[in-house]
């Protein structure tokens, strides 16, 4: 982690003093951004540099969906399953791919190249079905540009 | 087009988000104009007499939140945008993020002249990807032209922005949660009083709003609040964001004037149900909404007014259209899978009501289910109501009951049977 913190420095010039529980989120965006997860090492790194407790980093680290403390595969293809993507075909396209690469929401393939993940509402129910591949938003989903899709991701 | 419009009112392009654009439009007029002419009382007496209801959720009018705030308390005050956008259902305030993004930060620059604010938030939910970038790009902008910092505009206003990321917590999104968060802690809700106008981020007065509730006050501050009244209905002035989705030949985000006929929405501007099937019912604000049937809606109008009449409420404006054919029950189990998934766990109550209510639904539709199920699901829902820190426990009772008390025969049909009345469907193929 100790390679972020000139970053980390800057960060915290953008919040008021007094604002540093605040940046637990954005430092651990970052470090598993970097890592791919969040190490036991990073958690008393970083709350030794923000001056907290580690206790609030691992609360922090299993409250929310979006940190890890394990790596996962490569590309990280979260389906959402939530009322308009089921509506329009979700679980169709979740099983084509489950089939596909031979693994079940929450296992990774053998080679590590894809993890497969459930996901609730991702605010694109507008363009379902969808899934998020990394950070990315791929929408309006069907068999054939999910198949293009998996054919891109090395 | 549904009416007139207050903030869908040019074309989208490539570069329609950008701040050359959004000067072009006439974009931080207001703001010049309040930081000369207006005292922040003005502001906040203006935003009161337009009347502006909430547009995140609860509906609560927006002047009479600011009108807590003390503005000479000798405390930091605090505003903070609630784009965390996570009622399933919901994408409207994506789209303010991704083609307007200058209209939220300069009304926010304006609500913090009027609240004595001299830092402000957005709380993004943590897997927007391009609303982030969209919206992050506008705050360089922003404070490359001199809208942010110290001596905005050459007066003595000074704010700054911190555009803040969630991380996947559906409860982030109520507003103490959502504070929770932004002190770097996991999103527990707490209980009220002290408000969080009182007490709120690090235990300092915060305004907590929607982002769409925030973005008409450019409008409201500049045009007057008697202009923002003249557009939708006495009791809800002004239009809303409604993101629609479902089974809708033309799902997306559109502007409706407030009191704008239902069905003709539905049906000209949204292109009706494919294969015109009839509407079984319909979603009107997010799944913590009670649902209303296709007979119900017939005659309404969309107002806060009308649909708390008809026992629903506008909500998030996250309106899902459901034609006749789709199982009711399979619909029911993925809402109180996500209800279940999303409690924090705080409240006794909901941690074990949403778990117990997803348990039962998720029995029923193994063909496990019991006869006194369908009570059973009634009884948690009323015990969630009103004993919980925050609304999920009690959405997650409406959002039961609001099916149950419609569809009751479907579920009496599946338990009897140990099979859905409609194979268990919830797709509408478009081609059908
Ligand atoms: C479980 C839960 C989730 C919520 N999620 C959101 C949300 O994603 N966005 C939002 O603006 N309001 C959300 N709200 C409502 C907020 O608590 C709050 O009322 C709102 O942000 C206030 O803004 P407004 O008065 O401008 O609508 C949620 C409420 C609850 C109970
Ligand atoms: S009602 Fe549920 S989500 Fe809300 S605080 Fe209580 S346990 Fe958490
Ligand atoms: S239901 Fe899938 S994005 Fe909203």
């Amino acid at each position: 982690m100790k390679h972020l913190i000139p970053e980390f420095e800057k960060l915290r010039e953008r919040f008021p003093t007094g604002f540093e529980s605040s940046l637990v989120l954005p430092c651990v965006r970052r470090i598993q951004e970097d890592r791919g997860y969040v190490a036991d090492t990073d958690i008393v790194e970083l709350a030794q540099y923000l001056g907290i407790p580690q206790i609030q980093i691992e609360e922090v680290l299993s409250f929310y969906t979006m940190f890890r403390r394990k790596p996962i595969g490569r590309w990280h293809l979260q389906f959402c399953h939530n009322v308009s993507c089921s509506m329009n075909g979700a679980e169709n396209i979740l099983a084509h791919v489950e089939r596909r690469l031979g693994i079940k929401p929450g296992e990774t393939t053998p080679d590590g190249r894809f993890t497969l993940s459930h996901a609730e509402c991702l605010g694109s129910c507008g363009t379902a079905p969808m899934m998020m591949v990394n950070q990315a938003y791929h929408e309006n989903l069907t068999p054939a540009t999910v198949d293009a899709l998996l054919e891109e991701l090395k | 087009m549904a009416g007139r419009q207050l903030l869908m009112t040019f074309p989208v392009t490539a570069t329609s988000h950008s701040l050359a654009e959004y000067l072009a439009r006439g974009g931080y007029v207001a703001l010049a104009k309040t930081l000369r002419e207006m005292k922040p009382q003005d502001v906040v007496k203006e935003v009161a007499a337009s009347g502006l209801q909430g547009r995140g959720g609860a509906s609560f009018e927006v002047g009479r939140k600011w009108q807590v705030v003390q503005y000479d308390d000798g405390h930091p005050h605090y505003l903070i945008a609630n784009a965390d956008e996570g009622e399933p259902g919901t994408f409207k305030d994506r789209w303010i993020l991704e083609n307007n993004p200058h209209v939220l930060l300069e009304s926010m620059l304006i609500a913090s002249y009027a609240l004595n604010v001299r830092n402000c938030f957005v709380y993004i939910r943590g897997e927007f990807d391009l609303p982030y970038r969209r919206l992050a790009g506008a705050v360089e902008e922003a404070y490359a032209a001199g809208y942010f910092g110290r001596n905005v505009l050459g007066t003595d206003f000074a704010c700054d922005i911190v555009v803040y990321r969630g991380a996947g917590a559906y409860v982030a999104g109520e507003a103490s949660g959502l504070i929770a968060s932004l002190e770097g802690k996991k999103s527990y809700p707490r209980n009220r009083p002290p408000r969080l106008t009182v007490r709120g981020l690090y235990q300092q007065p915060t305004v907590v709003n929607n982002v769409e509730s925030l973005s008409n006050v450019a409008g409201i501050v500049l045009h007057g609040a008697a202009a923002f009244r003249t557009v939708g209905t006495a009791k809800s002035p002004g239009t809303r964001l409604i993101s629609i989705s479902g089974h809708i030949n033309r799902p997306g985000v559109y502007e409706v004037e407030c009191g704008y006929p239902w069905m003709k929405f539905l049906e000209e501007d949204c292109g009706g149900v494919p294969g015109a099937r009839p509407i079984k019912c319909v979603v009107p604000g997010g799944v913590s909404s009670k649902v209303l049937t296709g007979a119900e809606i017939k005659e309404l109008v969309l107002s806060h007014e009308a649909l708390w009449d008809a026992g629903s409420t506008m909500g998030s404006g996250g309106m899902i259209v459901i034609a006749e054919g789709t199982c009711m029950v399979s619909l029911l189990q993925v809402i109180l899978r996500f209800y279940h998934h999303e409690s924090c766990g705080q409240c006794t109550p909901c941690r074990h009501g949403t778990g117990w209510m997803h348990r039962i639904i998720d029995r029923i539709v193994a063909g496990g289910g019991m006869p006194d199920d369908i009570d059973r699901l009634y009884y948690v829902s009323k015990f969630n109501d009103g004993t919980t820190i925050c609304g999920l426990g009690d959405a997650a009772g409406y959002a039961c009951t609001g099916i149950l008390d419609k569809f009751r025969d479907e579920f009496e049909y599946y338990i009897e049977h140990k099979r859905s009345k409609y194979g268990g469907s919830l797709e509408c193929l478009k081609s059908s």
